[in-house]
């Protein structure tokens, strides 16, 4: 059941990028409401998939590659739909639904059993953990998408030379806007994010909660990464390219940390 | 039956040198002409529109050449000959009127193809004309029709997306890069003729303040006076750097004025807010390098004019496009006044069978006077039920295209079968 709608989601997806590309193409209003309407669909979709999934397995479905992964495309979705709510930025869509494909296509190829709860697990700390982490890396990613459509914007812009970008990608500064305030929501949600996890170390390793473990390390490193870069966007109000960069190498190790998923003391049915 | 003619009269750029325009245009504005035309008997609906680059009259009547005659009379007696109105003036018709103003709304008969200036002023106008009721049912058809034409064509085509003069490509610049104008100052270095465009254009989208410096601080004061903006002596201009957004530069010196190095310490202290820089001065005024500090953009007259000729091509493009809009409307608005010429006979045709069952079911119902209030109502419901389904394929043959007969001539056959114009026969 659940399986059948993670399907149909994937689908929904999939035809929501196709006609987002589409509108890309040939920017006619029509197919982006259409393309809009077609994405919301396909995130209820998604969400019951994985509604029905908790009800299946009986604990919030966070805890094999392919629930992570899907999970994560799902709080994309979510984030830029509530982005959406509040902004318009041009053509965010597209990049935004890509993106969302391209993971769900992961998640769909990982093995989809049901893998029941470790020992650690079994803590009410566990869903809020993960899905706070998660959550903030959809943030992030979405901030990492501006960075790039910043980038290929700011090109055009400089060399003068306006190709097929110029006239489709938003203006810099609402490009700027969308790095300040995912980066902000995200940052904090990965601060509480790790901050869960530490609580969660001291209840079950007790006073040695501090691992070398690679995980911990790259998420270390990672929210240094962000820190540093809010601190300077506050203080010294970088922003545009140079922040740009900062968000989509900070990114990469984003995705390092994710790489990691189920290794180390993060790996606990396996 | 004739149907009245749309007459369309007008004089624009492309006919027209400004020199003659300017005596033609109503530059007392819309009301005391309107008043003027409504005394003419000859007409029944008229419209005045009056730009800098056009004027145009738009009129029904049944006789156009008297009322061509009658209207230049009225309008322009006072300024201009008649053979120099004559000579410059252009006359549509009908499907041409119509098409011609369809054009002019989509904009695609303005100087500057794609901008959307026309719009506001057409409705402007057509808002004298219908306080003052000189508008009718087909002119206030046509009208509405022409605004929705060019909401069709902006938003089906791109055509307004283009940038087409420098002014509007620095715009244009300045939209992708600060996303919106409102609320940035505008610095002008230099007081040249291109910049007070330039500038013009950019209050027209809302900027906060105009900053004038120049050399002769005199006329800096005085260019300042015309945007509420204020005037800063040329030494001032690093200072300045770090409050104002955007910076036309257009002086006549021989040097730079601006170097990279005057340009970097001023980025941290603006937080590395945007800065955008437009050099339309020759020679050049700013150092080229200014352009690769990171967040600073600067575009020379060579980089703007390309952006120009870029969307030039794109906007041909988009307006065959748009041509191709106006030609479908135009067609639909000649099948609605087609039609509107049918609408008479139709409802005479009506009222005809109307009378006949009124008269019929009084005849028959005077006969029976037991008859329960339903059942009387069934039996007229029935009749004129009889009535409209015998009516029903006339009016379509009436309505619809058919391939070989014309509509005045179905309207003619129609006519004669139902004898509609024995009353007016017989009056004569």
């Amino acid at each position: 059941m659940s399986y059948l709608l993670f399907q149909l989601s994937f689908v929904a997806y999939v035809l929501a990028m196709t006609v987002y590309l589409v509108f890309f193409f040939n920017q006619k209003k029509q197919v982006r409401s259409l393309a809009r309407k077609i994405f919301f669909g396909a995130a209820l979709l998604h969400t019951a998939n994985i509604i029905a999934r908790l009800v299946e397995a009986g604990h919030t479905p966070i805890t094999s590659v392919h629930e992570v992964i899907s999970f994560f495309a799902w709080s994309i979705a979510w984030c830029y739909l509530s982005f959406r709510w509040r902004y318009t930025v041009k053509n965010f869509g597209t990049f935004s639904s890509v993106l969302v494909v391209l993971l769900m296509l992961v998640s769909a190829l990982a093995p989809h059993a049901i893998l029941p709860l470790s020992q650690t697990q079994h803590s009410w700390l566990f869903p809020v953990h993960a899905s706070l982490a998660i959550v903030a890396d959809a943030f992030l990613a979405l901030a990492c998408i501006g960075g790039l459509m910043y980038l290929l914007q700011e090109r055009e812009l400089k060399q003068k030379r306006f190709g097929f970008f110029y006239s489709r990608l938003p203006s810099l500064e609402s490009l700027d806007k969308l790095n300040q305030h995912c980066l902000s929501i995200g940052f904090t949600l990965m601060t509480i994010g790790m901050f869960t996890g530490y609580i969660w170390a001291r209840r079950i390793w007790g006073g040695r909660n501090w691992h070398w473990d690679p995980k911990i390390v790259w998420a270390m490193i990672t929210w240094f990464l962000y820190a540093a870069l809010m601190h300077q966007r506050f203080t010294m109000g970088w922003r545009g390219r140079r922040a740009a960069i900062v968000t989509i190498v900070a990114f990469m190790a984003v995705l390092l940390t994710l790489l990691f998923l189920f290794k180390g003391v993060h790996a606990h049915g396996a | 039956m004739a149907r009245e003619t749309i007459v369309l009269l007008g004089v624009n750029h492309k006919t027209t040198p400004l020199a003659v325009r300017e005596k033609l245009a109503l530059a007392s504005g819309y009301e005391q002409p309107l008043a003027d035309l409504r005394r003419l008997e000859c007409l029944e609906e008229c419209f005045l529109l009056s730009t800098c680059n056009r004027v145009e009259v738009l009129f029904t009547c049944n006789d156009a050449v008297l009322a061509r005659r009658e209207v230049l009379d009225m309008l322009f007696a006072g300024s201009v000959t008649r053979e120099e109105v004559a000579g410059c003036i252009y006359q549509h018709q009908n499907e041409e009127a119509v098409r011609h103003l369809f054009l002019v709304a989509a904009s695609l008969d303005s100087m500057i193809v794609g901008e959307s200036q026309i719009l506001g002023q057409l409705k402007e106008a057509y808002r004298f004309a219908s306080e003052k009721k000189t508008s009718g049912m087909v002119l206030n058809k046509l009208l509405h029709k022409s605004f929705s034409v060019a909401k069709r064509v902006r938003t089906e085509t791109r055509i307004g997306a283009s940038a087409v003069s420098i002014s509007y490509a620095a715009v244009e610049l300045g939209k992708k890069i600060f996303g919106d104008l409102k609320g940035k100052k505008v610095m002008l270095v230099g007081a040249g003729e291109m910049a007070e465009l330039a500038a013009e254009h950019l209050v027209g989208q809302g900027v906060a303040e105009v900053i004038v410096a120049n050399r002769t601080f005199e006329r800096a004061v005085k260019l300042a006076g015309c945007y509420h903006g204020r005037a800063i002596s040329l030494e001032e201009l690093v200072e300045q750097l770090h409050y104002v957004d955007i910076i036309i530069s257009s002086t006549g010196a021989s040097g730079l004025i601006l170097s990279k190095d005057d340009v970097v310490p001023v980025m941290p202290k603006r937080r590395y807010q945007p800065l955008f820089f437009i050099d339309i001065a020759v020679p050049r005024d700013l150092d080229p390098a200014i352009n690769e500090i990171d967040n600073v953009y600067l575009y020379d007259i060579d980089d703007l004019n390309n952006v120009v000729e870029m969307n030039k091509s794109e906007r041909d493009k988009e307006a065959v496009k748009a041509t191709r809009i106006v030609e479908e409307e135009t067609l639909k608005f000649c099948g609605w006044l087609e039609n509107m010429e049918v609408t008479p006979t139709i409802i005479e045709m009506r009222s005809m069978a109307d009378q006949i069952c009124r008269d019929e079911l009084g005849r028959t119902l005077g006969r029976f006077d037991n008859l329960t209030s339903k059942e009387r109502k069934s039996l007229e419901k029935m009749v004129n039920s009889i009535c409209s389904k015998m009516l029903h394929y006339p009016i379509r043959y009436l309505k619809t295209d058919h391939p070989c007969v014309d509509q005045q001539k179905r309207v003619e056959v129609v006519r004669t079968l139902f004898n509609l114009d024995r009353d007016r026969r017989d009056q004569e």
